[in-house]
């Protein structure tokens, strides 16, 4: 099978370039994209890609498999496989680092501008706060992201305003601590809210939900929140 | 949170309502129009002229190019922040847009009262 691989060190290279790989599969397995990518790297040493746990959970291997972004870990090559060739490539929108290492930085700045943990001033029980069994089914579809950064950067408003929109990722987050029963802190979270960019730059194109690895729905998380902010104002 | 001096109504949630509002009066001006022109096959500048002349459809008309400016502005102003990274030329951008908005609102104004 080839493989084509987007190549940039910056210490050597003037510009980015792709590279292509001859590889013997082994016959009667579908591998994930990241086992192909484990064999090329024994094959040449100086690909460099990131990956952690190898099973979804850790979402450092997020890339742009044959046009589109997901975990190499959980994608099997005939998924990613277009026309006998696999293509991968860095995360788009993001600065590159080196070949599949993108800078996460600005994803991660837009995250912590939403302030992703519980605000809650009243004083804390004694053992700790309770849900009930509904109030914790609002989370179910939020928490379950892992930051793999995939679902921002197939987002075409992310990538023309990745300072200011903070995009579906942070967006699900924002939901998932204005959906909690535990936080305090809603009408303040809105209030940050509440301006042409950080949520309404979204105009509903759903790559996001397309490309998630965990099957999320950052459209919706982010319909809930404009829905909240004009019961808010109404 | 992000503030932005050149967008519509300044917040987010304003614009996009707005942007929502006046789509559904150009929609239903839309309609109307293509109603009105399937119900009279042979249409004659009289009964055109005298749809016109009545004051229901000048207010109609008029929400209907307010609409336009005000949808219209939303759109171009996110087009010319997605696109037009130098401010120079991104206000530069936005202040055409809203001289040739005002142009066709105060124009569409003597149409329709036939100043």
């Amino acid at each position: 099978m080839l493989v084509s691989i987007y190549r940039y060190n910056p210490e050597k290279d003037d510009a980015p370039y792709m590279q292509d790989y001859e590889i013997e599969l082994p016959a009667g397995k579908d591998l994930m994209v990241l086992d192909v990518l484990n064999l090329l790297k024994a094959q040449d040493p100086s690909i460099s890609y990131r990956r952690s746990c190898r099973e979804g959970v850790c979402g450092s291997d997020g890339m742009n498999m044959s046009g589109k972004n997901g975990l190499a870990c959980i994608t099997p090559v005939s998924e990613a496989v277009k026309k006998g060739k696999l293509v991968l490539r860095p995360l788009p929108g993001l600065p590159v680092v080196r070949d599949l290492v993108v800078d996460m930085g600005q994803f991660y700045k837009q995250y912590e501008k939403i302030r992703p943990y519980l605000l809650n001033d009243t004083p804390a029980p004694a053992i700790e706060r309770l849900q009930s069994p509904e109030e914790r089914e609002k989370l179910d579809g939020l928490y379950e992201c892992i930051l793999c950064a995939c679902c921002s950067t197939a987002c075409p408003s992310f990538w023309w305003n990745p300072d200011k929109f903070v995009g579906p990722s942070g967006l699900l987050q924002a939901y998932r601590f204005l959906a909690d029963s535990r936080d305090t802190a809603t009408q303040e979270r809105l209030s940050d809210l509440d301006d042409p960019f950080s949520v309404f730059r979204c105009h509903g194109i759903m790559n996001c939900v397309n490309v998630c690895p965990k099957g999320l729905n950052p459209t919706k998380a982010i319909g809930n929140i404009r829905t909240m902010l004009l019961q808010r104002a109404t | 949170m992000v503030t932005q001096i050149t967008s519509f109504g300044r917040s987010g949630l304003y614009d996009w309502m707005m942007q929502r509002v006046s789509a559904v009066v150009l929609s239903l001006y839309t309609v109307f129009i293509i109603g009105y022109l399937l119900l009279n096959p042979d249409l004659t500048y009289d009964q055109w002229s005298a749809l016109f002349e009545a004051t229901w459809m000048r207010i109609f008309s008029l929400m209907v190019l307010l609409s336009i400016g005000m949808h219209s502005w939303i759109g171009l102003w996110s087009i010319s922040t997605d696109y037009i990274k130098a401010t120079g030329a991104r206000f530069f951008f936005q202040s055409l847009c809203g001289l040739v908005m005002f142009i066709y609102i105060v124009w569409g104004v003597q149409v329709l009262w036939g100043l």
